[in-house]
């Protein structure tokens, strides 16, 4: 069993788990994961790390089905069935380059750690947050230190540029050399922004975030098309070209058991909550 | 004497194959005492058996048998555990037919001893009289040794090295041990009870087990070298394969390994109870012919398909199941097209896949491996309606491991290289046995190879000399 040393919602919907663990820090490196099981029932889900130390690993989640609702139930004190990891392959760290992060949703967490070893490899870093009103935003300040300039976007404008990543990216592209762009969020943010920066050439490398189970390479459900061969995301990513990978394929095989995490969700909120 | 021989082996009581399919209780019930006794009798107690130099942990198997007949099951169950540390799996899950039971000098003219049935008795009688008692460790030699994987093979390890007074940690790296015991053999052919009851059993016996720990990420060969005095690495062959024909990432196609870990480790059949969901398809197709693809296909029926197929490129003679499993497999319904290779699936506007496009094959000149190989006949295409697909043909070992140690060497294939004596790999102070030097192999194999290394290990321990 694993304790929890800390938990707090961030924003609506969006918290940080703060684990106990003298293992699985020890190899940790930016961009990996780790896989986490609430409880004997529980499923096995990858979470992205956010930040550790000797003590401890941090994951930030959103919560949208019943393992990221019982989880995001949890207080300090309480412990997890499993924590597993790390697991992945690290981001692979440029030195010396320019560097623009895009990140939104719980990727904004998960870009923390990689931004650091952007900065700390002598990357020029721009990092742009994005979300659809202020309140959605977080930890601008401690992105802000390992970034030379952040921009915040909000689709009602509430904080930083209004609109939304689309309306941005090309003219900020246009006016600010970048070799690289790294982006974590939802597929949909992640797939945006690949086509976005497709026809201009920009490399993108983005964060896929397929159903697993174990995450060793043993099943093969997070398969996903790159460069139109098939790649395990778990053991050859989570991390791709954005530009080489078969959208289409990934979006429909992360919605392959929506119906059934709606029926999960409501038998947990029915039998297990009253 | 011979003439007293009764020629059939006494038969085991099993669930109606009616009545099996609706739950994922185990199939046989196994021998009473009187039945096992009955059987027990039946064994001639050669002088020099054979039986013995066919099971890979050379059990003393007219040693037990003898025990059973006289009424010793105690007695019965100390000769196995001797010399195997899983008997309640062996004996459910071991190809006796190919093995020990093969070479019984009884099969020349009738059928042999049911050696592996008296083996699950005994095994099954020991659980029944409470907590297995655990013998005195032995003073400790100070050596310590790091099992990788707690599949089969590794508890042989662990079992052989706790006994000789070693100090010995296993490392998994899902939340339950057991490696394929757990996550691939379904409930209906293993009991998960039986398995954690054997694992608690090595626990109790002083060994270390530590779960969710993946050597290779986790901590690596050479991080934990600094820890241990020497590794057994189990880690079996965890990398499912596919055929590269196109739809096979269409929803709805599973590999084996994702398809039997979520019904079997993750308890999917139980969903929604347990929050890991699986397809239930109404029309199931698994590729493959052999244990994994029976047991893929009966678990599809058990999930409440209405029509399960095995498609497998050539003849029912060449299928490498267990005969028992394709006999069971066959009462239970499922409908074996043989001669037949998928070549396509096609999806739905949703990308779920929706049928499948097959070609008959026949049989032409033996190849490599000494069977006819397969022949694409031409113009035999045909599609056919399917839901769910689990693509059952094989598996090669992690690359977790092998992708972290560089002086660890592998073939080609990714299979670990170990010298066949000693199961010694290339790097100092590591061995390796199992599926992640054979391939897919057997759970029995893997446990010979196990003891050999043990065996190597515990000398290494002694001599210092690699």
């Amino acid at each position: 069993m694993y304790r929890i040393l800390k938990k707090k919602q961030i924003v609506p919907n969006i918290h940080l788990l703060v684990i106990e663990s003298e293992v699985v820090p020890r190899n940790t490196r930016p961009g990996e994961f780790v896989v986490v099981r609430v409880d004997e029932t529980g499923e096995r889900i990858p979470l992205n790390v956010v930040d550790w130390n000797e003590k401890s690993v941090s994951v930030v989640f959103m919560e949208v089905g019943t393992s990221t609702r019982k989880l995001a139930a949890l207080k300090a004190g309480d412990e997890l069935a499993t924590l597993a990891g790390p697991l992945g392959r690290p981001t692979v760290i440029p030195e010396n380059k320019s560097i623009l992060t895009v990140a939104g949703c719980y990727g904004i967490g998960a870009i923390y750690p990689v931004i650091r070893e952007f900065q700390a490899r002598h990357n020029r870093v721009t990092t742009i947050i994005e979300g659809r009103t202020e309140m959605l935003l977080y930890w601008p300040n401690k992105l802000h230190k390992y970034s030379e300039r952040l921009i915040e976007i909000t689709r009602d404008g509430t904080r930083g540029v209004k609109g939304h990543i689309n309306d941005f990216l090309p003219g900020y592209l246009e006016k600010n050399p970048t070799d690289l762009i790294y982006c974590q969020g939802c597929t949909y943010l992640t797939y945006l922004v690949s086509q976005l920066t497709r026809p201009l050439a920009v490399k993108t490398i983005v964060g896929l975030n397929p159903i697993m189970i174990d995450a060793t390479g043993m099943c093969g459900v997070c398969r996903v098309i790159v460069n139109n061969e098939t790649k395990f995301a778990c053991v050859d990513g989570p991390e791709f070209d954005g530009h080489l990978v078969n959208w289409e394929n990934l979006l429909s095989r992360r919605h392959t058991y929506l119906e059934h995490e709606r029926r999960s969700l409501s038998f947990l909120e029915c039998e297990k909550y009253g | 004497m011979a003439s007293k021989i009764v020629p059939k082996k006494t038969a085991m009581r099993e669930q109606p194959a009616k009545e099996r399919v609706k739950n994922f209780q185990e199939v046989p019930y196994g021998y009473s005492e009187a039945e096992a006794v009955q059987e027990a009798k039946r064994c001639i107690m050669c002088k020099n058996p054979t039986c013995i130099a066919g099971c890979p942990v050379e059990i003393d198997i007219p040693g037990f048998i003898k025990a059973i007949a006289e009424g010793d099951f105690r007695g019965s169950i100390r000769q196995l555990k001797e010399k195997n540390v899983l008997p309640a799996v062996c004996g459910r899950v071991c190809p006796q037919e190919g093995q020990c039971e093969k070479v019984c000098v009884l099969a020349k003219k009738f059928e042999p001893v049911a050696i592996g049935r008296l083996e699950r008795f005994a095994a099954d009688w020991e659980a029944e009289q409470g907590e297995a008692p655990v013998p005195k460790r032995p003073p400790t030699t100070g050596k310590k040794a790091a099992i990788i994987g707690s599949g089969p093979g590794g508890l042989t390890a662990a079992g052989d090295l706790i006994r000789l007074g070693h100090d010995v940690t296993i490392f998994e790296a899902l939340h339950k041990p057991g490696g394929v015991l757990v996550y691939g053999i379904p409930e209906f052919r293993l009991p998960k009870a039986i398995v954690y009851r054997e694992v608690d059993y090595m626990v109790r016996s002083g060994v270390r087990l530590v779960l969710d720990f993946i050597v290779g990420k986790t901590a690596t060969i050479d991080q934990l070298l600094k820890d241990f005095d020497a590794l057994y690495i189990g880690t079996g062959a965890g990398l499912p394969w596919f055929m590269n024909i196109p739809g096979e990432n269409l929803n709805g196609v599973y590999s084996a390994n994702e398809y039997l870990t979520r019904s079997n480790l993750m308890k999917a059949y139980l969903f929604p109870r347990y929050d890991t969901p699986i397809i239930k398809g109404k029309n199931v197709a698994v590729v493959g012919g052999g244990n994994v693809a029976m047991d893929c296909a009966r678990t599809a029926l058990r999930l409440g398909a209405n029509e399960v197929h095995i498609v497998y490129r050539r003849s029912k003679t060449e299928m490498p199941a267990r005969i028992e499993e394709i006999h069971h497999a066959e009462q239970e319904g499922i409908i074996f097209d043989w001669l037949t290779l998928p070549i396509r699936y096609m999806g739905d506007e949703f990308n779920w896949v929706k049928e499948m496009e097959c070609i008959r094959m026949e049989l032409g000149e033996p190849d490599a491996s000494g069977r006819r190989r397969p022949v694409p006949i031409k113009d035999s295409n045909f599609i056919s309606p399917t839901d769910v697909v689990v693509c059952a043909i094989g598996q090669s070992p992690n690359p977790l491991i092998s992708q972290t140690t560089s002086d660890l060497k592998v073939s080609k294939w990714g299979n670990i290289e170990i010298d066949k004596a000693t199961m010694k790999t290339s790097k100092r102070a590591c061995w390796a046995g199992g599926d992640v030097v054979r391939g897919g192999a057997t759970v029995i194999l893997a446990m010979g190879d196990a003891r050999i290394a043990a065996r190597s290990m515990d000398e290494y321990f002694k001599t210092g000399v690699w």
